[in-house]
């Protein structure tokens, strides 16, 4: 049986951070008052996320998610929620694009520090099919925000 | 057990490492690897023989089309075929079954009518039924499943007191390994005057099969999940069931006249086979056939049970670990989860040790709400796996159970 410890990309891959926000979601839940509701899913490995959220006056009052998927996507989803709350939507979007410059390997994003914790899933970037997983929540977001808002 | 070292000889593919690993190829399932032997065949007929079939008049479009003939010939001998005639080429197991679906179901399902399918069918045998039930108001009636990953018999009985005028289910389940009881299904779905349509995508590679003493009515295969190249397949019927349908795919090949506003069509099986056909497929899946028959079907269905045995006790070992689908005989397919540990990442941490397994719902969505899993890891063997494939699966399992705390690093 091969027992050697596992890859270093791996480890840096399946951080501490990242299985204590898939383990223990912050805020997960339906919200009442929604003002935008999207559902995502990825059909090639199953990974879903209902994304709510309550903008006034331009900016994010509350959001929530329901989510069944692998520890990235639901630890991104649970990482996303923290960061949202009063930003302005402009500036949530930008911070999308801050992620998927982070995804694509863009070494000043991992290191932005407006990413906060999810600054732990740089290391997806090295994991390329693993990304739309990280991305997942984002790209809910950026839907929720195609019409008006 | 079979010498899994000297055939992997004969699979090129199998020599290349991953992430600077051995690569253990356990994904058999969706797709097995090729030897020499059917690599070869098909380069062979590009280099020699090449011609489209059923068309020129000169010899060498005459030696094409007899190596596309002797091919239909050779897959009705390996599954016992009615005859020759009842072997329409496909791409594969899908297309046969959008086939029936789209000739023999349109023509014979009507409002009210009812189908069964089963909980542990594929995508492929659930949606062309849906869509033919939803086009002709038909019902579709869904068999369930027992807690150890069987048909459920007594359910089964009861839909088929519905009358149904199609019942299909897999032979052996890509999700569970599980060896369904196809002669006893038939006889029972022939008893209320049902059509059978057996999915044997997951069978043919594996078992010893005779449709014949099956005695269902349609079979469909693929070629590329038993050694032969991808878009190869087959739907395997009897023959007087095929004369009678109308066809699926207009075109060249299918017809005998054409006039401005109607055509006669061609006899079988060419009446279902529209266009250019996929002649480098047909000659793969033969070489594919000679290869497995020189080892015996018998024998590979014993070496992946003795493997299927090993992974199961081995992983079942490891805390945290559920294993699905029956215990005792089935086929080589191994589906578990391991704690909270989704099968994506599991996939991901076994690849870093060039291990390939499959993580998702495996086209079976219904199932997979059954099992009250969103998806399941699944490890496939074929010929060339042996019992170190095994245990590099359990050792790097182990790991992934670190990773995310399941077991002292
Ligand atoms: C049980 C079963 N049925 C049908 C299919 C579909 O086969 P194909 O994609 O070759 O048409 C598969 C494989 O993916 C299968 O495992």
């Amino acid at each position: 049986m091969d027992t050697s410890p596992p890859e270093p990309r791996l480890s840096a891959l399946y951080q501490e951070l990242i299985l204590d926000h898939y383990r223990r979601p912050r805020n997960k839940g339906t919200l009442d008052g929604a003002t935008h509701s999207v559902s995502l899913n990825n059909p090639l490995c199953g990974d879903e996320i209902d994304l709510q959220l309550q903008v006034e006056g331009g900016a994010i009052k509350a959001v929530r998610f329901v989510g069944r998927g692998c520890s990235i996507s639901q630890a991104s989803a649970s990482m996303m929620t923290q960061l949202l709350k009063e930003k302005a939507v402009p500036q949530a979007l930008a911070l999308a694009e801050r992620m998927s410059a982070m995804m694509q390997g863009d070494e000043t994003a991992a290191g932005d520090k407006s990413l906060g914790d999810l600054r732990a899933l740089a290391g997806v970037s090295k994991f390329p099919i693993r990304i739309k997983c990280a991305l997942l929540p984002w790209n809910a977001l950026t839907d929720a925000f195609k019409g008006q808002w | 057990m079979l010498d899994a070292a000297r055939l992997r000889a004969d699979f090129p593919l199998l020599e290349r490492q991953e992430h600077g690993r051995r690569l253990v190829y356990l994904d058999n399932a969706a797709t097995t690897q090729k030897p020499d032997a059917v690599l070869h065949a098909i380069a062979d007929y590009y280099r020699t023989t090449n011609a489209n079939v059923h068309r020129g008049a000169y010899s060498l479009a005459i030696r094409a089309t007899e190596a596309y003939e002797a091919a239909r010939a050779k897959l009705a001998g390996f599954v016992n075929a009615w005859t020759p005639e009842g072997v329409v080429f496909t791409r594969g197991t899908t297309e046969a079954i959008n086939l029936v679906a789209g000739s023999y179901g349109r023509a014979h399902v009507g409002r009210g009518d009812a189908i069964v399918v089963t909980a542990m069918d594929h995508h492929s045998n659930l949606v062309p039924w849906q869509i033919l039930c939803q086009e002709k108001g038909a019902t579709l009636r869904m068999v369930e499943i027992t807690e150890d990953g069987r048909i459920d018999l007594s359910d089964f009985g009861t839909a088929l007191e519905g009358r149904p005028k199609i019942v299909a289910f897999p032979y052996v389940s890509n999700a569970l390994g599980t060896v369904n009881p196809a002669a006893q299904l038939t006889r029972l779905a022939h008893a209320v005057g049902a059509v059978v349509v057996v999915d044997g995508a997951q069978a043919t590679p594996h078992l010893k099969v005779d449709v014949r003493a099956l005695d269902c009515d349609f079979y469909a295969l693929s070629g590329h999940k038993m050694l032969a190249p991808m878009g190869s397949g087959a739907l395997i019927a009897k023959p007087e069931l095929l004369e009678a349908m109308p066809p699926y795919h207009g075109g060249g090949e299918m017809i005998s006249r054409v006039f401005d506003d109607h055509s006669t069509y061609n006899k079988i099986p060419h009446k279902f086979e529209a266009g250019t056909p996929n002649v480098e497929g047909a000659v793969g899946l033969a070489a594919a056939i000679d290869y497995l028959g020189a080892i015996g079907l018998e024998r590979v269905a014993e070496h992946e049970q003795a493997l299927a045995q090993a992974a199961i006790d081995q992983l079942t070992q490891i805390d945290g670990v559920t294993v699905y689908g029956p215990r005792g005989h089935r086929a080589g397919v191994v589906s578990f989860t391991y704690g909270d540990i989704h099968p994506h990442d599991i996939a991901t941490i076994l690849d870093q040790d060039g291990v390939c397994i499959r993580a998702g719902h495996h086209c079976t969505q219904p199932l997979m709400r059954r099992l009250n899993v969103p998806a399941t890891a699944r490890a496939s063997f074929y010929i060339y796996n042996d019992l170190d494939d095994v245990a590099a699966l359990a050792g790097s399992l182990v790991k992934a159970g670190a990773l995310f705390g399941y077991v002292p690093a």
